[in-house]
């Protein structure tokens, strides 16, 4: 690679198996057609193509069946708002509020919903039980017993089963609604499966079934990889946030609550 | 379940309310950090040594302050080929503001082969070492079970270059301010010296001697992660500044042969679920 001090003809490439460009005559920088794994995006597709179908295509790599087509934009219903009381749009309308970028409010809700408390992480981690346990109980029933060690990273700990709620009483009413429309929809075993056999696993990981949950195994039925699964949940739980935010603006900060403080003993200046 | 962190009762307790054991500030009264006053006992800290004392609640002496200072300044390259400086530079030549493309650049720091995912590893694995020699255990097995588990050893080796221009001069002042003695510092080297004689060839990077230095300042590994979180950012300004002041997007524009695609040949769609239902 080009290290080297001074002018560099640069022969470096960005390779890519998604895309495929042709330039315009009269212009290298501007895309005549653009080819997604070999489809012709505004040639063919657009008008004819669902935005499900665009995106499975562009994780999977190949065009969906219109089972899988149905269960991803029916799971994109699911996840698209977490409401105003999710963390994650709860960052993006301290956004909004006080009239932060567009941008800065969706960074803010990706941020706070990437972890291991129902943001992408937790999914990614759900997702890597199923390619480790599948559809056998026996194999989740030790899992769940010995849960497999985390290398040291960047991410805190895991502090409770991924993809299970460790404030519910129950599976939330719009959990269980999710499962069992998703399950009815998907081509793959794993959602049918957990919709069969949720009071066990709740009753191996101690506690209810969450959205994270429901949405690893219906990545997992789609046959996303586990990191296309974590992207795909960031971004499938955008939209909300962007609502709330721009709401917020126009309601203003001093209609967003700022909250009371008390001092532990160490917190207030003696 | 553990009814003491889990559960709707432990959620309803907290309820309206922030409870705080690092600050917070009275309106029109006085802002309390970490248990003193900011405008009063705090007013003359520099605002790194106020930094550090934020993330660790302890104090350092000025001769620790300025090399942690250095830590930061030596890693501070204003060159917007390097990935995260990048983001910085892209953010300027396509427009947006300073803020979200620092934010990003920072963001993207933390990246698995440099930046934060290296240094929370790399004190974790002198850390453990030193853990591992004083339970009379085996540096080579450490080390050995640690290239296994993970394919590399954070702090050894570096994705660029083998030679490291950071490290001589950081050195030089950590001698120099008479902290270049610590345990940690010496076991770095001593694991060097094991893998160059090995096979492994590994030669200490400028991210394990840092973190060497920082674990004989007492940094814990988290507080050492978010120590480094600005690491790079004095280098980030000045790429974005740079990009934003040339023509807008002459920042790496890519023209289409730039584009080297190795996927599957044209094909026509076949609407899958819409035409077919």
């Amino acid at each position: 690679m080009g290290l080297v001090q001074g002018a560099i003809v640069s022969e470096e490439v960005i390779r890519t198996r998604i895309w495929h460009e042709e330039p315009e005559p009269d212009n290298p920088f501007a895309a005549k057609t653009a080819y997604c794994h070999g489809y012709d995006v505004y040639g063919d597709m657009l008008g004819r193509a669902r935005w499900s179908e665009m995106v499975y295509l562009l994780f999977r790599g190949e065009a969906p069946a219109p089972a899988e087509a149905d269960l991803l934009e029916t799971l994109a219903v699911a996840l698209a708002n977490p409401g105003p009381r999710d963390p994650s749009v709860h960052a993006a309308m301290c956004g909004g509020t006080c009239g932060s970028p567009a941008a800065s409010s969706l960074m803010a809700a990706l941020a706070v919903g990437a972890g291991n408390l129902s943001g992408g992480r937790e999914v990614l981690a759900a997702m890597e039980g199923w390619e480790a346990c599948g559809t056998d109980l026996e194999a989740w029933r030790g899992r769940f017993a010995n849960p497999p060690q985390t290398a040291i990273s960047v991410w805190p700990a895991s502090e409770h089963p991924p993809g299970f709620d460790p404030h519910g009483m129950a599976a939330a009413t719009p959990v269980l609604q999710a499962l069992e429309r998703l399950a009815t929809l998907s081509p793959g075993p794993r959602l049918a499966w957990l919709a069969r056999h949720r009071p066990q696993l709740e009753a191996l990981a101690g506690c209810p079934l969450a959205f994270s949950g429901v949405a690893a195994a219906a990545f997992a039925d789609l046959g996303m990889a586990t990191e296309a699964g974590e992207m795909l949940y960031l971004l499938l739980r955008l939209p909300g946030a962007a609502a709330h935010a721009l709401e917020q603006r126009g309601y203003g900060h001093k209609k967003f609550p700022f909250f009371s403080i008390e001092f532990d003993m160490a917190g207030e200046a003696s | 379940m553990n009814r003491a962190t889990r559960g709707p009762q432990v959620l309803s307790e907290h309820v309206g309310s922030l409870k705080s054991r690092v600050g917070g500030f009275v309106p029109g009264s006085h802002v309390a950090f970490r248990g003193c006053d900011l405008h009063g006992e705090l007013k003359d800290m520099e605002w790194l040594a106020l930094y550090v004392f934020g993330i660790t609640g302890r104090r350092f002496s000025a001769a620790q302050v300025r090399l942690v200072n250095a830590i930061w300044s030596y890693t501070s390259y204003p060159d917007a080929r390097l990935w995260n400086n990048r983001v910085a530079a892209l953010a300027g030549s396509a427009r947006s503001t300073g803020n979200l493309g620092m934010s990003a650049a920072l963001a993207v720091s933390e990246a698995s082969i440099y930046g934060r995912g290296i240094d929370i590893r790399a004190i974790e694995f002198l850390l453990g070492a030193r853990r591992c020699e004083e339970a009379g255990g085996s540096l080579e097995d450490y080390a050995r079970t640690e290239l296994a588990a993970r394919r590399s050893i954070a702090g050894y080796g570096r994705p660029l270059t083998s030679v490291d221009e950071r490290i001589a001069p950081i050195l030089a002042l950590a001698r120099e301010l008479g902290l270049a003695d610590g345990d940690h510092l010496r076991l770095a080297y001593r694991i060097e010296e094991m893998l160059l004689s090995g096979r492994w060839r590994l030669k200490l990077n400028y991210a394990g001697v840092v973190a060497a230095l920082c674990a004989d300042l007492g940094f814990s590994r988290r507080e050492y992660y978010l120590f480094s979180f600005p690491a790079f950012l004095a280098g980030m300004a000045p790429c974005y500044l740079d990009a934003v002041e040339r023509p807008e997007g002459t920042l790496f524009p890519v023209p289409c042969r730039m584009v080297r695609y190795e996927g599957v040949a044209p094909r026509t769609w076949h609407p899958a679920s819409r035409d077919a239902a």
